[in-house]
């Protein structure tokens, strides 16, 4: 195929497309799938044939019969909603369905009655009802462009994909730039690397351009491991090609003719998906030998990891492609000039392969219009934690926390104060509440002790303590170690062990200075990017919620209630009568006072059994 | 000072020359970075980070993997780099079985001796949780898991410059360790126990064994003679533990130390060793004449025998048959001059004096025991003597001279430059020639085998013919000349092996030193000793002609044979327990093994295991079968694979169990 065949099957299919009467979307991310999403992919399907108005996307792509599509698409991004089913052209988005439900959606499609509301979605907050998809707040605020494709196409099937524009992107380059062009095309798009350095893109491909070849490497980093973060997976799963064709075109601007898809094994479906989309491309000419009949020859394998987040680390990456035990080792030298098998390797995130068939379409300088000046284009983050909506986002970079978490995420849950944000999973830092203005670009939260990272966004409201999350963390941590280095591999754990007496109630007062200089040796000591960043949730937790883990360690006291060693029990005079009714059932006579008094809990003697409080008759007895 | 080509290190500008990174160049001015897993011979690794310095703008680096780059500016000792390094020292420490008093390397650890650098005074993380066993099953190492600070120095080694990979890292963060595969012990496993990972240790976590105790108990023995025999490479290297410079002959002091600790006789292992090139360059001209065995390796090194056992099994027949010259010795002592001077061989304590730490293995393999009583009855290295001469009191410095007892005290050049790489080919070039033509051989010094290059070529004319010298250094660099050899990328009529890096005198039982210059000086007092002595072909040696005259009639005779040459055999890769599963002591009983290794396992032999056992129970013959599971018989890609007495049968899948059982067990069991 070259690049007229590629154009004439791009409109014939473009045309074959725009003769359905609706498709019907079912989202078959990880997360839907869990829900059930597949049994009602199944159930709509039934009911669309019962009515003999189903079409298959064959049939619809080759004769001129007309019908309904339904189609299994990639992630949606609104994974608590899950099963999602979305509608089009009307753009209705279904929430929580049921196979029960199918017959009620079809009827509601095909006879042109109203939405089926209860399957609508209900604003948590507000109440308020929301037919389409992008009036919900959720989607309202985002700027969906690497993830456009998600939710929208069916990630198994490259004729969608090159019906949306598919590939266009690689057939410019490889018909009418030259290499370097492509790579200043990437430099001036001004693109970041989206796995969390934000080294720019454009910078890597040119050092690993001018490196000496004939052999050199493209390496896709699809080991995202942060705890909560799926953007990596979505993408991969959503819209696969989209990466395919951002790394082809890596390969042809630094001079690659081999290339390796890095994904974690627990991404069954990404694997799925991105073999799929490998054997498809290579079925179109589109990967392979002599790519659209340009004469460049560029091919994919896939390696699967073995779930290890260092591995996240792209020489600890490339060491496991070569086979060799996951341990990141020292740069110099980079992997541009020396990495996989001692070969220039350009190594990038999903998401930032994801971004450069954009930027070749439309231009380095509708990219650079988005965003900041210094942070150009669009951020995926995993929105996740106590906010109303959760689920994947994506934002140009620059927006503020408050309009992530209050205008996306629809604010806190349960009407609870925010307290703070952990952005950038186990190596980014706590923000708080003097912090949700700060725009989320790669430099400002940097300055401010956290970092993009992946793109993790937790949000944690008044209840949660920042000492235990911290902990959380850092156990996170030390367990993925790969114990190469000793600050990370025996600081890490001497921090977990200062934190875990903390919240165990065992803390020491000196520990509050041990764990503060032992933090930034680690930081500055450690070899790679996970010992460096490890002890970021500590250090923030201790420049932002000192007073907090001083509570724990000093006072013995968990303000949030979170650490159940610390919890003790209080009587409030105010309310308490002196009834004795509590002294009297405390099995271990913790309780004193006199009639008609206020009591007192001795916490020395309390063993938080919870009797008095479960038994005062004036709910004098409180938690704190 | 030209500028731009300089750096600014503290303040002072230093010009680069060249230096690959700023721990090189800062230890160029006089600033020792302090350091445990950096050595200019291994690859780089950074992962001890006592290295670190600050870099202008760029924060803390590693001083180990940065390269300088002009206008650097360097601070060595700034406060954040003094607490990373306080910080890790404390860390490592912490994790560290601290007692320090009753290590073997108390006084020699880097460890304690940066500890004590940077005043380290307080540990406020604790103590080690854990509490791993040790590894005493190797003849010659001790590993203690519990002192390993993880600095991979020893498996680099074992994998780069021995080409074999014993240890490796196992587990993952503060759980990771060093240990051979499946944690099996280094007994175990295809150690060669050249000792080089107890040489780069940076703490007591690998050691040689410590045997001073039975030398003492020999030496308190009125009933023993105890007899020492001191290799080539201790002369030049003993002077080290007790200030001397490398390098510096030290023999003289050796030998009066001995016998002032109480050996009886004092013996050099050189007149063996001339005895090793007689024997051995014989052997090589027959091969030669016949055009077969070629090349002939040298069988010195038990640790190159030992790897070839393991890992060249298609080059153990062109291992020369001779015993290593330790051997020679022992057996003449206890064959032969026992008699002579009326002593049964058990009464006699042979105590070899070694650079080596193989040599402990060698001593006590079985073939080297007559009537259970071994030729050599205990190994020490260089450093157990030099631990020994200090309990004594001794000071080494200020002893007198003294001169090797007789008959095995006359050596020759040839014999003595078996202490360093190179040594044993020049030894038999310059027989060679003379054994063919009888024409004694002018030019004696062999300049090409000299010297530390991992490869040394040489082609030399015996009797007209050109014959091809390799002579390699380090076991990887064996392996790839074997590589080669099996390639048709290289030919050679003779091959010299050593296992250690600058060949004995490079032996982990030597004074720990980690520069190769050590090594190199050492190597210099080698070819001086050489250069001193009046005889200095192997062939000259009179006392030598008369042991062949007395008691061995000529070299490579029946009775050489049986003193002087030995075999070798297949150790396959992994040496594991039998599990025996049926007994049978009868006379006509069938032996068979099933391997349970991961590979057969996985395709099954366990289930091949229980059919086999319940066919056997059928047939009512499981008294005649000695039934066991064993661990791998390297067919892994045909199995899974039995024995059945000495014949291997691969692909005895479960299916397949029923046939075999008929054809090749119920047959022979009539």
């Amino acid at each position: 195929m070259n690049k007229e065949q590629l154009e004439q099957r791009r409109d014939q299919w473009r045309q074959g497309f725009a003769r359905e009467k609706a498709r019907i979307l079912v989202c078959a991310g990880t997360g839907c799938v869990a829900n059930g999403s597949l049994a009602v992919y199944e159930a709509l399907k039934r009911e669309v044939e019962a009515r003999g108005e189903f079409i298959t996307v064959d049939l619809l792509l080759e004769s001129k019969e007309t019908g309904v599509a339904v189609v299994k698409s990639g992630c949606h991004g609104f994974c608590e909603m899950g099963p999602l089913v979305r509608l089009e052209p009307s753009g209705i988005l279904y929430t929580k369905v049921k196979v029960e439900d199918a017959p009620e959606i079809v009827e509601a499609l095909l006879n042109g009655g109203k939405p089926v509301e209860r399957l609508l979605y209900h604003h948590p907050l507000t109440g308020e009802v929301y037919a389409a998809e992008h009036q919900i707040p959720f989607y309202h605020h985002q700027q969906r462009t690497t993830l456009a494709n998600c939710g929208r196409i069916d990630p198994e099937d490259i004729r969608e994909y090159i019906a949306n524009g598919g590939y266009a992107a690689l057939a410019k380059v490889l018909t009418g730039m030259t290499p370097e062009a492509v790579c200043r095309e990437v430099i001036a798009s001004g693109l970041r690397g989206r796995g969390g350095g934000g080294f720019p893109t454009g910078k890597k491909w040119e050092l690993t351009r001018i490196e000496k070849g004939p052999k050199k490497y493209v390496v896709c980093n699809g080991d995202e491991g942060d705890p909560g973060a799926f953007m990596d997976r979505s993408l991969m799963e959503g819209d696969p090609h989209r990466v395919l064709e951002g790394m082809i075109i890596a390969g042809y601007a630094i001079g690659a003719d081999e290339g390796y898809i890095y994904v974690r094994a627990e991404y069954p479906l990404a694997v799925k998906r991105l073999k799929k989309a490998i054997a498809e491309a290579k079925e179109y000419g589109l990967l392979g030998q002599n790519i659209l009949g340009t004469g460049f020859n560029f091919d994919l394998k896939i390696k699967e990891g073995a779930g290890a987040f260092v591995c996240g680390e792209e020489t600890a990456l490339l060491a496991s492609i070569e086979g060799k035990r996951g341990m990141p080792s020292p740069k110099p030298p980079f992997p541009a000039q020396h990495g996989l098998w001692g070969k220039p390797t350009l190594i990038n995130n999903v998401e930032t392969y994801g971004n450069i068939a954009q930027i070749i379409n439309k231009g380095a300088d509708w990219f650079s219009g988005i965003g900041t000046p210094s942070n150009t284009g669009t951020k995926t983050f995993a929105l996740t934690g106590q906010v109303a909506n959760t689920g994947l986002i994506e934002v140009p970079l620059g927006t503020t926390l408050r309009q992530v978490v209050f205008e996306i995420g629809g604010g806190i849950r349960g009407g609870k104060k925010f307290k703070a944000v952990q952005i950038g999973g186990p190596s980014g830092g706590c923000l708080t509440e003097e912090h949700l203005d700060l725009p989320l670009d790669f430099d400002s939260l940097k300055a401010a002790g956290a970092m993009i990272g992946s793109g993790g966004l937790v949000v944690m409201d008044e209840g949660t303590c920042m000492v235990e999350v911290a902990r959380f963390f850092m156990n996170f941590t030390q367990n993925e170690s790969c114990g190469k280095c000793v600050p990370c591999r025996e600081g890490t754990k001497r921090m977990l062990e200062i934190l875990q007496r903390a919240v165990n109630g065992e803390g020491r007062p000196e520990d509050v200075e041990t764990l503060q200089e032992l933090a930034e040796a680690v930081r500055d000591g450690s070899l790679c990017g996970l010992g460096k960043t490890a002890p970021n949730p500590v250090l923030t937790m201790l420049k932002y919620f000192k007073d907090e883990y001083i509570a724990h360690v000093v006072e013995k006291r968990c303000p949030a209630g979170v650490c159940s060693a610390l919890k003790g029990y209080q009587i409030d005079p105010e309310k308490c009568k002196g009834c004795s009714k509590c002294a009297r059932l405390c099995p271990v006579q913790a309780i004193s006072g006199e009639l008609k008094k206020p009591y007192q809990i001795d916490q020395t003697k309390c063993i938080k059994c919870g009797a008095c409080v479960k038994n005062c008759p004036f709910k004098a007895i409180k938690e704190g | 000072m030209e500028q731009k080509n300089a750096v600014f290190i503290d303040g002072q500008p230093v010009e680069l020359n060249g230096e690959k990174n700023i721990l090189e160049l800062a230890r160029k001015i006089g600033v020792d970075i302090p350091t445990f897993c950096y050595h200019s011979e291994l690859s780089l690794y950074g992962a001890c980070r006592m290295c670190v310095v600050e870099v202008e703008g760029r924060g803390i680096m590693a001083s180990c993997s940065t390269p300088p780059a002009p206008g650097m500016k360097i601070l060595t000792n700034s406060p954040r780099v003094q607490r990373v390094r306080r910080t890790v020292l404390e860390l490592l420490l912490a994790n560290h079985d601290r007692e320090c008093t009753t290590c073997d390397k108390n006084g020699r650890c880097k460890l304690q001796e940066l500890a004590n650098r940077f005043g380290v005074k307080r540990i406020r993380f604790g103590e080690r949780d854990v509490k791993l066993p040790l590894d005493n099953s190797s003849r010659s190492l001790v590993r203690d898991p519990n002192k390993c600070i993880l600095c991979g120095d020893c498996v680099r080694m074992c994998a780069e410059v021995q080409g074999i990979g014993v240890l490796d890292f196992a587990g993952r963060g503060s759980n990771t360790v060093v240990t051979p595969a499946f944690h099996k012990k280094l007994a175990e496993v295809d150690c060669v126990n050249c000792g080089q990972c107890s040489a780069v240790c940076p703490t007591g976590a690998i050691v040689v064994k410590d045997e001073t105790d039975r030398a003492w108990a020999a030496i308190h023995n009125p009933a023993k003679m105890v007899v020492a025999q001191v290799a080539p490479a201790v002369r030049v290297a003993l002077g080290e533990e007790f200030g001397l410079p490398a390098g510096q002959i030290v023999t003289g002091k050796v030998v009066a130390a001995l016998k002032r600790l109480g050996f009886d006789k004092v013996f050099d292992t050189s007149i063996a060793a001339d005895l090793t090139v007689i024997e051995e360059t014989h052997e090589f001209i027959k091969r030669l004449q016949k055009g077969e065995k070629l090349p002939q390796f040298t069988s010195c090194c038990p640790a190159w025998v030992k790897y070839a056992e393991h890992n060249g099994v298609d080059y153990l027949k062109n291992l020369s048959s001779c015993r290593s010259p330790q051997q020679m010795f022992g057996s003449l002592v206890k064959k032969y001059w026992a008699k002579e001077i009326g002593k049964k061989p058990e009464d006699i304590f042979v105590i070899s004096i070694m650079p080596c730490t193989a040599k402990k293995y060698e001593a006590a393999l079985p073939q080297f025991t007559t009537d259970g009583v071994p030729d050599v009855d205990l190994v020490l290295t260089t450093q157990e003597l030099a631990r020994m001469i200090r309990e004594a009191g001794l000071v080494f410095d200020q002893l007198d001279v003294e001169s090797f007892d007789t008959p095995f005290g006359f050596t020759t050049g040839a014999g003595v430059i078996f202490g360093t790489t190179g040594g044993v080919a020049e030894a038999v070039l310059r027989a060679a020639s003379e054994f063919v033509t009888g024409q004694p051989l002018e030019q004696i010094n062999f300049e090409a085998v000299r010297g530390f290059e991992h490869r040394k070529e040489a082609t030399v004319e015996i009797a007209g013919q050109p014959v091809k010298v390799a002579v390699v250094h380090g076991l990887a660099n064996a392996k790839a000349l074997l590589e080669d050899l099996k390639e048709g990328k290289a030919d050679y009529q003779i091959v010299e092996v050593m296992a250690c890096p600058g060949g004995c005198i490079g032996g982990a039982g030597q004074p720990i030193s980690p520069t190769m210059e050590t090594k190199k000086e050492r190597a210099k007092g080698i070819y001086n000793a050489d250069k001193l002595s009046q005889l200095r072909k192997a062939q000259d040696n009179p006392v030598v002609a008369k042991f062949y005259d007395q008691w061995l009639t000529e070299p490579n005779s029946a009775a050489a044979h049986e003193a002087l040459h030995t075999t070798y055999s297949n150790r396959g890769r992994i040496d594991g327990e039998d599990i025996e599963l049926l007994t049978s002591k009868q006379p006509d009983r069938v032996d068979i093994a099933v391997c349970v290794g991961t590979c057969c396992y996985l395709k099954g032999s366990y289930d091949t295991l229980q059919k086999l056992m319940r066919l056997a129970a059928e047939a009512d013959v499981k008294d005649r079968i000695n039934l066991h599971a064993t661990f791998c018989l390297e067919q892994c890609e045909q199995g899974p694979v039995i024995k059945v007495d000495d014949e291997i049968i691969d692909g005895v899948t479960p299916d397949k169990v029923e046939q075999v059982f008929a054809e090749k067990i119920r047959t022979k069991l009539g």
